[in-house]
Formats: C-alpha cells, sequence, structure tokens
C-alpha cells in the first residue's frame, strides 16, 4: 500500500465516524423516538409546550449573554490597553491575566466561593449575580486573548492614515480600531456564550438551584428518559449552530476588515 | 487511650485516605447528573460494538479452575486494607486489623475454604441510576450492590437471580450472612415483597442507615432540627441545604405535609402504626404530587441549595445551620467538626424517617445458572459479613453494617469499644439497642444496653444506631413505578426549572431585542453573501 495522503486520512475519519457522527447519529435516534421505538414529535413539542424548559432555555440564554457583556466590557478596554501601549512587559501582564485559565477549574470556583461568601455574605442569597460572576470569571481569559490577538496585529498605518485625513484620535477609534477588531470580538463571544449556557457547574459550586441546559439533559438521563434529554441536547446543539452560522465566518478573508458593519 | 477521643476521631486511616474516601460516598445515593455527552457517546459505542461483556468473552477464554467474579460496588463503599499497627481494633475476643484488601483476603479465604480459585473483577459506581444506566449499556455483572429502590426495581424487571436455598442453611459454619444479620433487618427483608416474594429471596443487605438532620446546636435548637419543617422555617431562611436528589426531597415534603397527622398521639398508638406509615409515606397520587411541587417550590426559595456534594463542607464551615444528611454521612460530618473545635448533632425528624439499605443482588445475565459461579457469588455476600469484616468495613466507611453478628460478640464489643463511657466518667446514660440485635423492638435486654456518655445519643451512636424510639418512626420508601418516575420527575423538573410565566417584563424586553439582534445578524449575513458574489 503507497503510503499516500488519502491513507494518512483514514484513522482521522474513523475517529469522526466513531465520536461524531455516530453519537450524533444516536442522539438523533433518540430524540425522536419514544419508550418503544416509534417515531415521534412528542419530546419537541413537550420541550415548547412546557413553561418550565422554555424557562429554562430563557434562563441559561440570560445568564450567557450577561456573561458575554460582562466578559466584553471588562476584556476589550484591558486587551486594547495592552495592545496598543507601549509597555515592555505586556505579554507578561497579558499571561497573569490567562494564567487561571491552567489552574484546575473547580478548584478556582472553590476558591472564588469563599471569596464571595466573605463579600456577600450569605451566597444563597444572590444566586444569578453570582452565577454571572462565577461565569465571567471563568471565561474571561477566552474573551481577552482573541481580542488582544486581534488589535496587536492591527496595521498601525492605517491609524496614521486616518490621523493624516483628520480624524483625532477619539474618532480614529470608533471608526478604524473598533471595526477591525470585531473578528476577534466575535470569536470571543462564540468562545463564552455557548459553554456559559450549558456550564451548570458553576451553578451547582455557587449554590445557584435553578437549572440551566446542562443540568436540564442531566436530570432526564437520570430519570432514565433518553429520549427527553437528547431532544433537549439537539435543541441546544440547533442552536449553537444557528450561533456559529451567524457569527462564525465573520472572520472571512476579506480585504476591507469589519466593513460590512 | 482514650475510648470517647476514640469514639469521637474512630477511624484514623493513613493522611488523607479516609477523607478521600467521604469525598467519593458524597455521590452515594444522589441523583448525580450524569454528562449528557459522555452518555451519547457511551450509547453510540454500543450500538455499533458489542457490549463490552461478549468482548471480554472473546478475550479470555475461561479456564475450568478459575472463577471470574465481576463484582460492582459503590466508590469506596469495601476496607482497601493498608491499615497502621496503631490502628488496631483491641476487642476482648480478639484484634482486628486490615492489613490486605478485603477483595484480596476474599481470593485467597475461597482458595483455602472451598479449593478453587477465584478472581475478583471488582467495579464501582457513582449513584443508582448510573448503575442502572450502565447495565441498560450492556455491562455484565455478577455481583451488584444497588440501594432498595433499585433492587426493587430490578427484581420487578426479572433481571435478578434467587439466592440458593444453601445461602439460608444455618448449619454451614461458612454460612456467615444467615448465622449474623441482623434479625431485625432480616425480618424488614423477609417482611416486604416485591410481585408477591420477599426481598430476602433475591437480596441480602450489606449497610443500612436513614436519614434526619445534622444541625449546629448554638444555631438552632434541638426542637426545631427535629421536624421536616425546618426546611420552610423561615427563621433559618437560606440556612439549611438539602439533597439534590427527587426521592430525598420527595420523601421530606410528604413528612411535613403529614406533619400534624403523624405526630398526633392516636396515629402513634395506631396498633398498625407501621402499616399506616408506610403508605402515608409513599402516597404517589397525582394530588399528592402536587402538593409536594408546591411544598418543594417553597422551600426551594427557603434553602441554601440542592447540593450535590457540598453539604457536608458547609456544616463544618459554618455557612448553614442544618443539613438534611444521611447518617453515614452525617458520622462523617460530625467527625470532621470535632477535628475543628466544635460540635455538631444528628436528629431524626418526629414525622417520620427515612431508611435505607444498600444489597447485593445477583445478575441472570452474569450468572448464566452456572452453580459454580452462584457459590462463589455467594461465598463473598458470605464473607463480608462475616463480623470481623463488618468491623473493617464500618472502620473503614463509616456506615453500619447489617450484620449483628449471631453468636458472635465482636460486633456488640466493637459498640462498647467505640461509643462505650469510660470507667467512672460522667454523664453517662443507658443506651438500648435490642432491637438490632434481637429483632425486638419492645422489650430491653441488659446484654443488649450500653453505657455511653449522655451527647453520644444525640450524636455518632444516634445517627449509626438510632435508638428504639427514633427506628420505630422510620419508613421505607418504595421505588417508583415507570409511570410513578416519570410524573415525580417531570414535578421535578418544574420545582428545579425557571418558570417563563414568572419572567418579568423586562426579561420579555431582552428577549425581544435578542431575538431582533438576530435577526439583524442574519440579514447582515445574507446582504454580505449576495456582496461576495
Amino acid at each position: 500500500m503507497r503510503f499516500s495522503r488519502k491513507n494518512l486520512g483514514i484513522p482521522y475519519m474513523l475517529f469522526l465516524i466513531l465520536f461524531v457522527i455516530a453519537p450524533l447519529a444516536v442522539l438523533v435516534y433518540y430524540a425522536f423516538t419514544n419508550g418503544s421505538g416509534q417515531f415521534t414529535l412528542m419530546n419537541f413539542i413537550g420541550f415548547f409546550t412546557n413553561p418550565n424548559t422554555v424557562g429554562t432555555l430563557f434562563y441559561s440564554l440570560a445568564i450567557a449573554a450577561v456573561t458575554t457583556i460582562v466578559c466584553v466590557l471588562l476584556a476589550y478596554p484591558l486587551a486594547y490597553i495592552l495592545a496598543t501601549s507601549h509597555f515592555r512587559a505586556k505579554s507578561v501582564i497579558v499571561m497573569i491575566f490567562v494564567m487561571p485559565m491552567w489552574i484546575n477549574f473547580s478548584l478556582r470556583i472553590t476558591a472564588l466561593k469563599e471569596v464571595l461568601t466573605f463579600l456577600e455574605g450569605n451566597l444563597a442569597m444572590h444566586p444569578f449575580l453570582n452565577a454571572v460572576i462565577g461565569m465571567s470569571y471563568d471565561f474571561l481569559p477566552f474573551m481577552i486573548l482573541p481580542i488582544y490577538t486581534t488589535i496587536s496585529r492591527l496595521d498601525r498605518s492605517l491609524l496614521e492614515a486616518a490621523a493624516d485625513l483628520g480624524a483625532d484620535e477619539k474618532t480614529a477609534f470608533w471608526k478604524v480600531t473598533l471595526p477591525l477588531s470585531m473578528p476577534g470580538v466575535i470569536s470571543g463571544v462564540s468562545m463564552v456564550f455557548l459553554p456559559a449556557m450549558t456550564n451548570y457547574v458553576v451553578l451547582d459550586m455557587l449554590y445557584n438551584s435553578t437549572y440551566i441546559m446542562g443540568s436540564l439533559i442531566g436530570s432526564y438521563f437520570s430519570a432514565y428518559n433518553w429520549h427527553g434529554g437528547s431532544m433537549i441536547a439537539l435543541i441546544l446543539l440547533a442552536f449553537i449552530c444557528l450561533f456559529t452560522l451567524l457569527t462564525g465566518t465573520g472572520e472571512d478573508a476579506n480585504p476591507r476588515g469589519g466593513s460590512a458593519l | 487511650m482514650d475510648k470517647l477521643f476514640r469514639s469521637c476521631n474512630r477511624p484514623m486511616l493513613p493522611s488523607g485516605t479516609r477523607r478521600q474516601a467521604h469525598d467519593m460516598r458524597q455521590m452515594v445515593r444522589g441523583m448525580r447528573k450524569p454528562l449528557a455527552l459522555l452518555a451519547a457517546g457511551c450509547l453510540a459505542l454500543s450500538a455499533f460494538l458489542p457490549s463490552l461483556g461478549t468482548l471480554e468473552a472473546f478475550a479470555a477464554p475461561k479456564s475450568d479452575d478459575t472463577i471470574t467474579l465481576r463484582v460492582c460496588n459503590w466508590e469506596e463503599y469495601i476496607d482497601q486494607g493498608g491499615w497502621n499497627a496503631d490502628e488496631v481494633i483491641d476487642l476482648p475476643s480478639g484484634d482486628i486489623l486490615g492489613e490486605n484488601s478485603l477483595v484480596k483476603d476474599f481470593e485467597d479465604w475461597y482458595q483455602e475454604t472451598y479449593g478453587q480459585k477465584v478472581k475478583v473483577e471488582y467495579s464501582t459506581f457513582g449513584t443508582n441510576e448510573d448503575l442502572y444506566n450502565m447495565l441498560t449499556l450492556g455491562d455484565t455483572y455478577d455481583l451488584i450492590c444497588p440501594s432498595e429502590y433499585m433492587f426493587m426495581k430490578l427484581i420487578s424487571e426479572g433481571k435478578v437471580q434467587p439466592l440458593s436455598e444453601h445461602f439460608f442453611d444455618t448449619t454451614d459454619e461458612h454460612n456467615y450472612y444467615i448465622k449474623g444479620v441482623s434479625p431485625y433487618l432480616r425480618k424488614i427483608f423477609e417482611d416486604h415483597e416485591i410481585h408477591g416474594e420477599p426481598w430476602s429471596r433475591y437480596a441480602a443487605g450489606y449497610m443500612w442507615g436513614v436519614t434526619g438532620i445534622v444541625y449546629n446546636p448554638e444555631l438552632m435548637t434541638r426542637e426545631e432540627a427535629s421536624t421536616w419543617d425546618v426546611l420552610t422555617n423561615p427563621k433559618f431562611r437560606k440556612r439549611v441545604t438539602i439533597k439534590d436528589s427527587v426521592r430525598e426531597c420527595y420523601f421530606a415534603a410528604v413528612g411535613a405535609l403529614n406533619h400534624d397527622e403523624l405526630t398526633s398521639e392516636a396515629f402513634l398508638a395506631d396498633p398498625d402504626y407501621k402499616e399506616k406509615l408506610e403508605s402515608r409515606l409513599n402516597d404517589t397520587s397525582p394530588e399528592m404530587i402536587d402538593r409536594v411541587q408546591d411544598w418543594l417550590q417553597g422551600m426551594k426559595d427557603n434553602v441554601y441549595s440542592f447540593e450535590v456534594d457540598s453539604g457536608k463542607a458547609d456544616m463544618v464551615t459554618g455557612k448553614v445551620a442544618g443539613n438534611y444528611q444521611w447518617s453515614g454521612d452525617a458520622v462523617y460530618t460530625m467527625d470532621q467538626a470535632e477535628e475543628d473545635g466544635y460540635k455538631l448533632e444528628f436528629a431524626m425528624p418526629d414525622e417520620a424517617s427515612n431508611i435505607y439499605f444498600d444489597g447485593w443482588i445477583m445478575l441472570k445475565n452474569g450468572i448464566h445458572d452456572d452453580p459454580a459461579k452462584q457459590q462463589a457469588a455467594e461465598a463473598w455476600i458470605n464473607f463480608l459479613s462475616r463480623p470481623d469484616n463488618a468491623i473493617r468495613n464500618m472502620y473503614y466507611i463509616g456506615y453500619t453494617s447489617f450484620v449483628s453478628g449471631g453468636d458472635d460478640p465482636r460486633i456488640l464489643e466493637y459498640l462498647d469499644w467505640n461509643y462505650g463511657a469510660e470507667e467512672g466518667e460522667e454523664d453517662t446514660v443507658p443506651y438500648d439497642v435490642t432491637y438490632f440485635f434481637t429483632g425486638d423492638d419492645e422489650t430491653v435486654d441488659p446484654d443488649y444496653v450500653l453505657t455511653v456518655p449522655e451527647e453520644q445519643t444525640r450524636r455518632q451512636l444516634g445517627a449509626q444506631y438510632p435508638s428504639t424510639e427514633n427506628i420505630h418512626r422510620t419508613c421505607i420508601m418504595q421505588y417508583f413505578d415507570d409511570a410513578k418516575n416519570q410524573a415525580i420527575n417531570s414535578m421535578w423538573v418544574n420545582v428545579r426549572c425557571y418558570n417563563v410565566e414568572h419572567m418579568p417584563w423586562w426579561g420579555w424586553g431582552l428577549a425581544v431585542a435578542a431575538l431582533g439582534g438576530i435577526l439583524w445578524l442574519s440579514v447582515q449575513k445574507i446582504r454580505r453573501v449576495k456582496r461576495e458574489e
């Protein structure tokens, strides 16, 4: 057998089939069947007609949206300042902000729990706030890095051109830097928003007892209802696909960068 | 060595081991959420590969002289050995020390006793529901150790191999289970039926316990802690926690909703008290499910959280004043707090407590009617029921064994070694555990009355071996059949989820804005794609 590129791809092909395609097929199968294996849409209809499951979707979206906004508001100025400053140790500072990512996640949240208890007193009084704080703390590095990278790679001659054409610094930021850094923001958003919808461990650990999408799926499997659980997983997947489709290709090789915005 | 001190800091395993053991125990009986994706992955594997059991059979053809016994038990639910010499339990009848793991000891003992080699493939599970899903996915075991509601479910599904007649033969000296099992628990296993057959035909008990409230006596009185209403008591708003488990919550809710009747003198004096108690607490009618949902929704606003595994630590660090616990974990919590220099106590609710059991059952698709295998499986149960091994397990995992010892005095000696008062100690009280050793909960046999420090009755001892009065007010929670399970689970989802009808107006505003944003993005996207064309 000749050692061709095609043959090199076989292990990856197997991997894809075994761990991506096959589970997905099983997921779809379970989502659209009932306990006796017949085709049904009841799992789908059931999800959207139950005010509690729909409420969970909204609640997850709310947590994810607020977390994302908080992360953007915190990360953008920081990334901007660091990327545009002439501070020699800036990569060290970026590293310090990203460093928590290298520490085990549950350890970090446990530490955060103690800090928040110290600040707030009784944690259980502010479940939504705690969830947002926990998620933001957890996902902030994923927002900082892409924005920082995008801004530091900006062509500085564009800013000089803006200045030559009479734009002051403020105008140059709004008209040049911000639009051109949008791809970084978008990739940051997709890395924060999607996990924030399902990361129920943060909620569990910070004493928020309301289900989000992740814990809801788990509860269905604990009750041996694989069909309902699979359907919710599928609905979530559909959401994620839609979201990625709408934002994901913002970094297309477009010579004018964010001009579409 | 000071006996009281020993009783307070009972197990002293090599550093970390015991703590770790209990960290793992936290999952016991809880409905821990399985990772959906992992489950999906497993589903895929099971769909495309023959079951792992079959693969093993292909890979290692069974040789005739060695029996392979596949055992699946709770995580950290068996003594692993490796004790230091100073940890020896010096009972009057002899010393007990765990040198090797009990699994290894069993293999050696079996070969010595029956002249046949046996190899134990030991694996563990995290929750009853996980175990059930594992079995559904095609894992095969010979022996498993689920809780009573799960073995009831498996028995009713016809998956369980009955125990042999020989297992109940008290003349065989190696039948430690039937010779040593507590008569009180044995009667429970004989009196409770599933499809007209007693549990004892299929299941042999391993560990048992009750549910109750661990509380901080400085923040909560014993009276306040001794009722399920403590969970909705506004005085402890956000200061009490409950297990993240639908069964435990359901039981507490039914207990609280029936508080007045269950604590009335007429009801307590009823000749059919036990039967009535069990039927009250196992009420799963649609009306009751609705009432439970209302109660739990109110409780959700009052409790600190539904904890998966943080309750014990939160008690010890003082974040909460009370915690709904299983007795084995309660013992651990009190031990830990004591090491930190303060004392917690354990109370069982006046209404009723849940008594639960973990028991060994043999699976039909593992045993395959192979008499040699069944003999080894039953020998495993017997070996673990030998009093010295039962004591090693209790010492290691903190839960209470099914074994009272029969003619063997060592279990009683262990109780006295662990909890008995020192000579000359003041403030001691008699503590009656006759029911556990004789099965008779009406008379007091002076042989089974311990003399213990008074506070122990409210603490570890009271949790590990509840008083006669408290044990009288316990009842078993039946398993939910499929229809009930579905109804109760959707009730549970309703309790735990955010109801969209409660969404404030600005929430809807945000939702509309988000929808608008998505539409706007789509339009932009379409325009961009068109322009590029």
